[in-house]
């Protein structure tokens, strides 16, 4: 209570607002101030009309994603600039995004590949683990680039207007940098050893590229909102995604997973309501599935067999999650400037 | 004439927090101490400004100017009312633009032009002008971070005066400027105004408001006290404090309140 009291008195005011010692200050500050500036008189000659074409508008339109889908210079600049920013006094550079995926997939390989034997008389092995960690290697980096985004530009954030939700969208363009390449050598591994396309394929891809994609956002979005007000969230992040390698099938098969199903209903479900897994569930059966060839049909357990129409509802989910996650964003929005 | 910048019964609240952690919070919940408190910096302020004019926003620190100017360029939301603009908005708030500190000034250059609304191409023309107003020379491509204030505040003036924009917003930022340079920056400001760009100016340098500005804001915590000329405007914020004289500015202040 003291304090309140204290800062009352500090700001007491009449009715107009005038604290009582205001004008005191004033002439103190006019008289200090009054040669602060030079003079320079106006330009001779009439003022000339500026015709301006556009609207009256609120400065701070709720653009939200669209918005900054419209400003792709901007976005570009702020992508170079976080690229820079990452590798700024550092030999390797980009290196560093390569070198971490390889020592995880070595040392997985290895781990659950060759100690364990993890995944019995599956063929391919190598390119079903490395598909599952370019992908989740995707989400994690987009999630927590993302959640750090808005504090790490406060200082954009508070002086100048931008839509802010380009900051999280930036950080997954960025992560989309990191794992472009992998992706193409994931792609260039798949065709080395066989790669049949099938349309079945393309589906299942594309429908785990958009789920990827739409989840990806909406957590970074939601939680880069989050963080401005407590920073725990970045550590919460930070804490899950050493958690996600475990919860998607890679270094194990899914068939494995699918066994549970039968003793334990609630926690086969709970483990595909993951929509990376679904995800990842996918990609395999794009990339690992389309190198089987003929043996794919032997192989049929090792995906769940309502894949595509999990999948589809899954994409449904996604895109709510992120309509949501605009929807928070914008609400908490208004409340950044005083909390960064 | 067309309306330029439009404000219309606008506040905005801070909610200053007192405790960050967890265990501050029980601490003071447990000896019953405030978690928080709501303040006031814009209270239910409306004016309208035309196209062309040129504004001096004067009053304490802690009046509330900043915030003002805050909402007009829509770094801010207000909480009750509307603020609406016409066209492109320029300008520094709160001493400095938005740099990144580990960027070189070019980098930050492109970023904050894109960011003011300039396409590619308008920044390539417009870039000797800009480092040549701004007067960094080999500085351009070392990381802000090593500038001097002035420097720092050389380069954001000259972006934001460079970006053709409808309105100007310049809050004290030069302050921290060499006398030279708050020249050139005020010559450029007044050819700006000579073609017709709506400017808002805030400055506690009486003169120079008087050789810059068309009409006066005086904002008193929060409060819009008075909108209207220059003078007036001026012998209003030094506060003869004698009642007749204060009795006569009422009536001036009622009769510019429109």
């Amino acid at each position: 209570m003291k304090a309140g009291d204290k800062a009352n008195k500090r700001h007491e005011t009449d009715e107009r607002g005038r604290r009582k010692n205001a004008a005191k200050r004033a002439r103190a500050l006019l008289e200090k101030k009054a040669d602060s500036m030079p003079v320079v008189a106006p330009v001779d000659g009439p003022r000339a009309e500026r015709i301006v074409n556009a609207d009256l508008v609120s400065p701070a339109p709720r653009g939200g994603i669209v918005e900054v889908l419209q400003q792709r210079y901007l976005l570009r600049l702020i992508v170079g600039r976080e690229l820079a920013q990452l590798y700024a006094a550092s030999l390797l550079g980009l290196l560093w995004s390569y070198i971490q995926p390889a020592l995880r997939f070595t040392i997985y390989y290895f781990v659950f590949g060759v100690v364990i034997n993890a995944h019995g008389d599956m063929p391919n092995f190598a390119i079903h683990l490395f598909c599952g960690i370019v992908f989740v290697h995707y989400f994690s980096e987009t999630w927590s680039g993302g959640t750090r985004s808005i504090w790490s530009n406060r200082n954009l954030v508070l002086k100048m207007r931008v839509p802010r939700e380009i900051f999280p969208i930036a950080s997954m363009v960025v992560a989309f940098y990191h794992t472009g390449p992998q992706m193409l050598v994931l792609m260039a591994a798949c065709l080395l050893v066989g790669w049949h396309v099938s349309w079945a394929g393309i589906v299942a891809g594309i429908l785990g590229a958009l789920i990827l994609v739409s989840f990806a956002m909406a957590m970074a979005l939601m939680f880069s909102a989050l963080n401005v007000f407590f920073r725990d969230f970045q550590n919460i992040v930070q804490t899950v995604t050493q958690f996600l390698h475990f919860m998607v099938p890679m270094m194990y098969p899914f068939s494995l997973v699918r066994d549970l199903s039968a003793d334990h209903p609630w926690l086969y479900q709970l483990y595909m309501a993951n929509p990376l897994a679904e995800a990842v569930l996918l990609m395999q059966k794009f990339f690992w599935a389309g190198t089987l060839g003929p043996a794919q049909e032997k192989f049929s357990r090792e995906f769940p067999p309502d894949l595509y129409s999990r999948g589809v509802i899954m994409l449904g989910v996604c895109l709510v999650l992120l309509y949501l996650a605009q929807r928070l964003f914008a609400r908490l929005e208004s409340k950044f400037p005083e909390r960064l | 004439m067309t309306e330029s910048i439009v404000v219309d019964h606008v506040s905005k609240d801070f909610t200053m927090q007192y405790h960050r952690t967890l265990k501050q919070v029980t601490v003071a919940t447990v000896r019953g101490l405030p978690l928080k408190e709501n303040f006031q910096a814009v209270n239910d302020v409306s004016f309208t400004v035309q196209q062309g004019e040129s504004i001096g926003l004067m009053g304490l620190n802690g009046s509330g100017k900043s915030t003002l100017l805050k909402l007009i360029n829509g770094v801010m939301r207000p909480d009750q009312g509307t603020v609406r603009t016409r066209g492109r908005i320029a300008g520094l708030i709160a001493t400095g633009a938005g740099f990144h500190p580990q960027l070189s000034g070019r980098d930050n250059l492109f970023l904050n032009g894109a960011i003011l609304g300039m396409s590619e191409a308008e920044i390539k023309n417009k870039f000797d002008e800009i480092v040549d107003f701004a007067d960094i020379g080999k500085f351009l491509d070392t990381p802000v971070s090593h500038y001097s204030s002035g420097m720092y505040a050389r380069l954001g003036f000259s972006i934001a005066i460079h970006v053709d924009a409808d309105i100007f917003l310049a809050d004290e930022v030069l302050a921290v400027g060499d006398r030279p340079f708050k020249k050139k920056c005020l010559a450029k400001m007044q050819e700006i105004r000579a073609q017709g760009t709506t400017i808002f100016y805030v400055s506690h340098a009486t003169a120079s408001v008087r050789a810059m500005c068309d009409r006066v804001l005086v904002l008193e915590s929060g409060h819009l006290n008075f909108d209207g000329d220059v003078e007036e405007g001026i012998r209003y914020l030094q506060y003869d404090d004698d009642s007749e004289t204060d009795e006569g500015l009422v009536d001036g202040e009622l009769g510019a309140d429109i």
